[in-house]
């Protein structure tokens, strides 16, 4: 079957069930795109189809219905997005384990809601567990990426 | 050829050995005045050194052997070496040794995992917690007790300041001006004449000098990088999916594995039907490994499936098959036979409760998951001659010795390259996943096997923190707290954990009182007593160990004293207080939450304080009483640190401790019915999530004179502050964690 990730049209031959995340990270070697439950209940795994995000480890890979965008499609260390930039100043990574998953939450949150009040936050990012606690320093990092956005 | 100077009275030298193209500055560890089993292997006059900074043609290295999971300890040993060598961060490559180069030798690796970091409190805490059988695991630092021993925080800056001075001894020589007109800068010697000469080019000569002693370390006022706020050099790989952990290792020739484990924990594999998994596409062999089942295929999802259709003949459990049987065995546990130690007994606890109505209570805190976000996964790779590990691993010489027994090999065939961690909070103290892949790499030689853990299997055998149960008696007199008895029954969690290391730990272990024996409050009849409760599930060191349960313990304990006594939680902490730092912090974190201030209907305040790990915290907890439930509104930290060496990370750790305190105490739990657990995944050991995470403001005191680690010291007061908060604005007093037992959060 045939996927696009990050603008780059990949043929793969995998089990239609195997889930996207697996595709993404064993076939394709997309390994920031992270495994954390595989029942979405981290987040970790989250990836753009179409600009929205979703739990890649919740969708099979017969069923991808757009072009897949992972965290390295999002912005690279030469050239960041306004989220990646915004993650920075606040340092929010711990083990970071968890941020490729927040990052591609935060930046399909700010995409549909560019000035998101803390309720749209909580709303937005309460699938994405963070087992070292940087709720904080994610909190303000979102409202930092969504003033950058606003300003381009 | 290595080189030592000559010997110091510090208990470390600093020295040099000569490298491919360069020089390494390290420190020697030598025969010490104090007993230390490591120190006694060595044969007399033998000496190994622990390298820090590695400068050659290609650059210079800084090499921070301890382990990071997720903590920032890379970043801030690096920043110790930098500060002192006068090289920005941003010119250094960091390599998170041990053993992988090959530019040390056996030797120099050997100490290499055996060193402290400021920022490395649990291990730290492990070493006051046990005696001379984990010291080996632990390395030396504690045996002399933490204030005689100089750690990493003046290893590192000493091992810097050393390379940085003779480095300029170099430069002199090779330019002829004399060493004190030279001074250094941005990674070179500057001569007087302005020209800048680079370590790299220096390298050569000043691996045939003597490594200058004694260097003089820097002033705290004229640091450039430490105290301030610093980029973490691991921040845009972290922010970017670049950073490679574990898990994204990849090495030729690897196939991919996962193991169906005996859910009976420590029960033995009986025997197995594989046929149906060995019919799955991509599947390449299913194998017998102690007490589970691998399987190994070409993509880890594959062998996840894989492994799920193994049908499999499990041995029992011999843990006791209910939870009530385990609290049973704590309850038990409150006998003179029992007793493991009694720290602290203060007046007369006794002739206190005659007479007076008596203050009577019991606790319990559960069993708990580390479950790291990153499941647990190795790499092993053994051929007829040699092994080789890639893992995120705080114990690489277990790593080391354990491939080597499984391969049968010796250790020092064994290769281990310690890769970045996605959290550990104790996790990766162990190392049963390691031993686990090299059982199964054994059977396939020459193929590296690349072994990852369902998130299910990997909660189901986490090796969980220690259930713990606390027993109060106490007496208030005149308004006052009078007499606090309190007892406390867990397993061994250091006789656990060593126990899967072969060792075993004989005498007391301290962590069944520790964050409880030890805190600053004159209270006239105190005692404090440690029962050893028999061995139950396998459990191991969680983030914070045993203050993680003590410290709510003491806390809720003091609380109902005060209560009774009709005093208010902060000003009777404040006035038992005998300790100046725990004062300064309690008097902090009152100002900073305005202890004293209005509250709003349905709110309310708690406080405690905790001295764990040498570290005084104290935090105030605010919460509203919602029709949705608990809602946990803001929290005050204060924390007396010594030096804060890194602000920005140090505000982060302690958030996130105490994020990590809050979350487990609201609703986490695992509970075991016949030995399975009875949680495998984050529905049912969720922690906190971003819509119940509070505003948390942070204060890092500097009146003490030792830096401190702030990893664990935020875990403990997190639990009973907000047991205060509920109680204020509830009148619900909560004994048993988690609190969602008794009352719903928002
Ligand atoms: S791995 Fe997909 S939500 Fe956790
Ligand atoms: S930074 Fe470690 S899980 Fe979020």
């Amino acid at each position: 079957m045939k996927l696009t990730v990050n603008g780059t049209e990949h043929e793969v031959d995998v089990e239609a069930d195997m889930p996207l995340l697996w595709v993404l990270r064993e076939e394709l070697g997309y390994a920031g795109v992270k495994y954390g439950c595989g029942v979405a209940q981290c987040g970790a795994c989250t990836v753009h189809i179409d600009g929205e995000a979703q739990r890649s480890c919740q969708v099979a890979a017969a069923d991808v219905w757009g072009p897949v965008t992972t965290i390295e499609g999002l912005g690279t260390p030469q050239a960041l997005h306004a989220v990646q930039e915004a993650w920075i100043e606040h340092q929010v990574a711990q083990c970071g384990y968890c941020q490729s998953g927040q990052i591609m939450q935060a930046a399909s949150l700010l995409s549909y809601t560019p000035d998101p009040t803390d309720q749209d936050i909580d709303d937005a990012m309460g699938g994405n567990l963070c087992r070292c606690g940087t709720y904080t320093r994610i909190r303000a990092a979102v409202k930092t990426a969504a003033a950058k956005l606003q300003e381009v | 050829m290595s080189r030592i100077g000559k010997i110091a009275r510090r208990t470390f030298l600093v020295g040099s050995v000569a490298v491919a193209g360069g020089v390494a500055f390290g420190v020697w560890r030598y025969r010490t005045p104090y007993a230390n089993p490591l120190k006694d292997d060595l044969p007399e006059g033998a000496a190994a050194l622990t390298p820090y900074v590695k400068i050659d043609s290609d650059g210079v290295t800084l090499i921070t052997p301890r382990a990071d999971k997720g903590q920032g300890a890379y970043h801030v040993q690096a920043a110790l070496i930098a500060e002192e060598l006068d090289i920005e961060l941003d010119q250094v490559s960091v390599d998170p040794g041990p053993p992988s180069a090959a530019y040390w030798n056996g030797a120099l690796a050997e100490e290499a995992a055996e060193f402290m970091v400021p920022s490395d409190g649990m291990v730290r805490g492990m070493a006051e917690g046990v005696v001379t059988a984990s010291m080996k695991f632990i390395g030396l630092q504690m045996t002399g007790g933490s204030t005689t021993v100089p750690d990493a925080y003046l290893k590192l800056r000493q091992a810097g300041a050393s390379a940085r001075e003779t480095l300029k001894q170099a430069a002199a020589q090779d330019s002829g001006v004399d060493a004190g007109e030279l001074r250094t800068e941005g990674g070179a010697v500057i001569l007087p004449d302005g020209t800048a000469v680079p370590y790299t080019r220096l390298a050569a000569t000043a691996a045939g000098l003597d490594p200058v002693q004694d260097a003089a370390i820097k002033d705290p006022a004229d640091w450039r990088i430490l105290g301030k706020p610093m980029q973490r050099l691991d921040i845009v790989a972290k922010s970017t999916g670049t950073q490679e952990y574990g898990i994204d290792m990849q090495v030729d020739g690897m196939v991919h594995a996962t193991v169906l484990l005996n859910p009976h924990q420590g029960g033995a594999l009986n025997g197995f039907d594989a046929a149906q998994a060995e019919g799955m596409r991509g599947v390449k062999a299913v194998v017998p490994i102690t007490g589970g089942v691998g399987v190994v295929a070409d993509n880890t999802w594959r062998a996840i499936q894989a492994a799920r259709s193994v049908q499999a003949d499990w041995a029992p459990s011999s843990m006791p098959a209910t939870m009530d049987a385990h609290w049973q065995a704590l309850s038990d546990s409150f006998t003179p036979e029992a007793q493991d130690s009694r720290k602290r007994d203060d007046g007369d606890v006794e002739a206190a409760r005659n007479g007076a109505e008596l203050v009577e209570a019991e606790y319990r805190a559960p069993y708990l998951a580390h479950a790291p976000l990153e499941p647990i996964n190795a790499i092993v790779r053994i051929d007829d001659d040699g092994a080789e590990v890639w893992t995120g691993t705080q114990v690489p010489r277990f790593v080391q010795q354990n491939v080597a027994k499984i391969a049968g090999l010796d250790p020092e065939q064994v290769t281990v390259h310690v890769l970045m961690i996605g959290g550990s909070f104790g996790h990766r103290l162990e190392d049963e996943v390691v031993k686990q892949a090299a059982e199964i790499a054994v059977q396939m030689k020459g193929t590296p096997v690349k072994l990852t853990y369902s998130r299910e299997e990997d909660m189901m055998h986490d090796f969980p923190r220690q259930i713990a149960m606390a027993r109060l008696r106490g007496k208030v007199r005149d308004g006052r707290v009078d007499s606090l008895d309190l007892g406390i029954a867990m397993p061994s969690v250091m006789g656990s954990q060593m126990s899967r290391q072969g060792l075993s730990v004989p005498g007391p272990d301290s962590q069944i009182v520790a964050g409880a024996w030890e805190q600053p409050f004159a209270i006239p009849n105190q005692r404090v007593t440690g029962y050893r409760a028999p061995d139950l599930a396998p459990i191991s060191s969680w983030r914070s160990v045993g203050a993680s349960s003590n410290g709510f313990f003491y806390n809720a304990a003091l609380d109902e004293l005060i209560h009774a006594a009709g005093a208010d939680p902060l000003e009777e902490r404040l006035r038992l207080c005998d300790d100046p730092l725990a004062r300064a912090v309690l008097e902090a974190v009152g100002d900073m939450a305005n202890w004293s201030g209005p509250l709003g209907d349905g709110k309310g305040r708690g406080v405690a304080l905790t001295r764990s790990f040498g570290v005084h915290t104290a935090e105030v907890v605010e919460v509203t009483n919602t029709d949705r439930g608990i809602s946990i509104d803001n929290v005050w930290v204060a924390a007396e640190m010594g030096r804060v060496l890194d602000p920005v990370n140090f505000e982060n750790l302690v958030q996130g401790g105490v994020i990590f305190g809050l979350g487990h105490a609201m609703n986490c739990e695992i509970t075991y019915r016949d030995g399975i657990a009875e949680q495998d995944n984050y529905y049912s050991f969720e922690g906190m999530r971003q819509f119940q995470a509070p505003r948390i403001e942070v204060r890092g005191l500097e009146n003490g004179d030792h830096v401190r680690g702030i990893g664990e010291p935020p875990v403990p007061p997190a639990a009973p502050a907000l047991a205060g908060a509920i109680f204020a604005a509830t009148g619900t007093r909560l004994r048993e964690m988690p609190f969602n037992k008794v009352v719903d959060f928002a």
